[in-house]
């Protein structure tokens, strides 16, 4: 692989740029490898590249049925936090946030990591209270959050209205090392981190079929052909159900769509990402300048990539009384993706009861943020059949009662 | 944009007028239920690509509950029919294997 630098750059300008390869190799499909992960989103990529990097396994197809970073991946904010409240959520988050701090120059491809900071809203005494008790669990986990008044809220925002009439600001929980980044850039570096270790990543390949041979898993089929593998990892998001139906299992997950919009680009004037739970909205401004905006996931089962058009009315209605600036803006595109929400809003990275299957989904509205962190436990557990960072997330804890219950954390999509 | 029929009150209305309440046709089992019966009825959701059973209220009329046949790959609606019951009525099975040849949900496929 031929490095990406300043260097590089200059090279290929007096070359005319016929210098550049292709980031990642297209191979026909083998007919068997040592593992293969379904799903070419950010999830499944960091696996294979954790299983490469950390373990030194390369005999690893990653399947995509469109393209990479098609699904979620592609579709979402890009908000990077760790402000969680439970300690194992905590710990996983922030492990991803702070892989983010470095993976740009571990895998040779700017991931535009932009820690801006972060802040989540306090519109109410309930959430005052709520964020307050998060700040001090942050506090123990070593997570660095801080609970603000609502005057630092304006100095770090100063187009915010925080007089209300409706919901007063009445502070935030501030993560200063939060922020966002780049998601195609993240799909990108390790599709070509993965191809360099040797890896096939293999798009326009849908798995139609898991196969097993007693009580274990020995491959699948596609739209290009039956492949073996000793393990399999199942990272498809909101398709989760589909593929845990194929290997034989039903998974306490529904599939919902959640929706976002992006204005014409304007000049900068906003250099922090806010969230507003209570009013269902939050805001940041890219690089380009457009403001990206997200709200609440739509109310019932879906696979569309659509949503209803009031979920949208009802975010920007809430963001133009907070950021009233932006009430002229024109929104520019708007689009939709398949979320898999679990009962307690945290996600599941599993054994299944299907032997060497294993399963990382339930991210639902949140699991942009995870995608480091997620692939190096989910590479461990695979590898290991235990991780310390996945440990909490298995299916069993449905049936044995231990949620991990981040349904205020997660209040708003993001 | 769903628009469904409340079969309680006979308003049609758009779905900013309901709200959706999950599967329907969950068995509820008694005290003699098992782990793994409870556990299913609790955890294991059917969250199809396509035909889906679910209930739906009516939150901002009537407030009362039924059941919706809806596709969730199109958006389309098979029909809505009264939550007193077991099972979907005839009319909306054989309208659904129309429009759906092959189609399957749990036990009453
Ligand atoms: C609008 C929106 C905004 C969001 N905002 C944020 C945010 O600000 N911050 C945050 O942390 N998270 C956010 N999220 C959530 C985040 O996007 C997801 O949790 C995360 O990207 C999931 O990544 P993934 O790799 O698991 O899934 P995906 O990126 O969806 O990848 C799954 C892949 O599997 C493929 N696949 C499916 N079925 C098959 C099959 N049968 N065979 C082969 N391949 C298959 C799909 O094509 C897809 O590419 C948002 C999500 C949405 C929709
Ligand atoms: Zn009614």
């Amino acid at each position: 692989m031929k490095r990406y630098s300043a260097f590089a750059i200059a090279r290929e300008a007096l070359r005319h740029h016929t210098g550049w390869e292709r980031a990642w190799t297209s191979p026909e499909p083998r007919q068997r490898y040592d593992v293969v992960i379904i799903g070419g989103g950010g999830h499944g990529l960091a696996t294979a590249y954790y299983l490469g990097k950390n373990f030194g396994i390369t005999n690893v197809a990653v399947l995509e049925k469109g393209w990479i970073g098609g699904g979620n991946t592609g579709r979402n904010t890009t908000i990077i936090r760790s402000n969680y409240l439970q300690d194992p959520s905590a710990a996983i988050y922030e492990k991803s946030r702070g892989l983010f701090e470095t993976l740009s120059q571990d895998i040779n491809f700017n991931l535009m990591f932009s820690p801006r900071g972060v802040m989540m809203l306090a519109q109410t005494q309930h959430e005052v209270r709520g964020y307050t008790r998060t700040a001090h669990a942050n506090a123990l986990q070593g997570v660095d959050t801080e609970f603000i008044g609502p005057q630092r809220v304006k100095e770090l925002c100063p187009i915010m209205n925080i007089e209300g009439p409706r919901y007063p600001v009445l502070g935030a929980l501030w993560q200063p090392r939060a922020g966002t980044g780049r998601h195609d850039a993240l799909v990108w570096g390790f599709a070509r981190a993965c191809s360099d270790m040797g890896m096939d990543i293999i798009q326009n390949c849908e798995v139609t079929g898991i196969h097993s041979e007693d009580g274990e898993v020995s491959g699948v089929s596609t739209t290009r052909g039956d492949i073996a593998c000793d393990k399999l990892g199942i990272v498809v998001a909101g398709h989760s159900g589909r593929l845990a139906e194929m290997a034989g299992f039903r998974l306490p997950i529904e599939s919902v769509a959640l929706q976002a919009l992006v204005s014409e680009p304007i000049k900068p004037c906003m250099d922090v990402v806010v969230m507003a739970n209570t009013v269902h909205g939050y805001m940041s401004q890219s690089d380009k300048g457009e403001m990206v905006i997200g709200g609440g996931a739509d109310g019932f089962n879906n696979y569309t990539q659509r949503g209803s058009f009031h979920h949208i009315e009802e975010t920007v209605r809430a963001l133009c009384e907070t950021f009233p600036v932006i009430n002229r803006l024109k929104m520019l595109r708007q689009w939709g993706g398949i979320v898999d929400m679990t009962g307690d809003r945290s996600p599941i990275l599993s054994k299944t009861p299907l032997g060497n299957c294993f399963i990382n989904c339930g991210w639902g509205t949140g699991g942009w943020k995870a995608t480091p962190g997620s692939g190096w436990g989910f590479a461990e557990l695979m590898v290991r059949g235990y991780s310390p960072l996945t440990a909490a997330f298995g299916l069993e804890r449905f049936r044995e009662g231990r949620f991990i219950d981040e349904s205020v954390a997660a209040g708003v999509a993001h | 944009m769903l628009q469904l029929e409340c079969p309680n009150c006979g308003v049609t209305a758009e779905e900013t007028e309901f709200a959706q309440g999950g599967e329907a046709h969950l068995t509820r089992r008694g005290p003699e239920a098992s782990e793994q019966e409870f556990h299913d009825y609790l955890f294991a959701k059917e969250n199809p690509r396509g035909v889906h059973f679910e209930r739906w209220r009516h939150v901002n009329g009537c407030g009362k509950w039924f059941h919706v046949a809806r596709c969730t790959a199109t958006l389309e609606i098979f029909g809505t029919y009264s939550a007193q019951t077991l099972e979907p009525p005839r009319e909306i099975r054989d309208r659904i294997s129309k429009k759906r040849p092959g189609w399957s949900w749990r036990e009453f496929a």
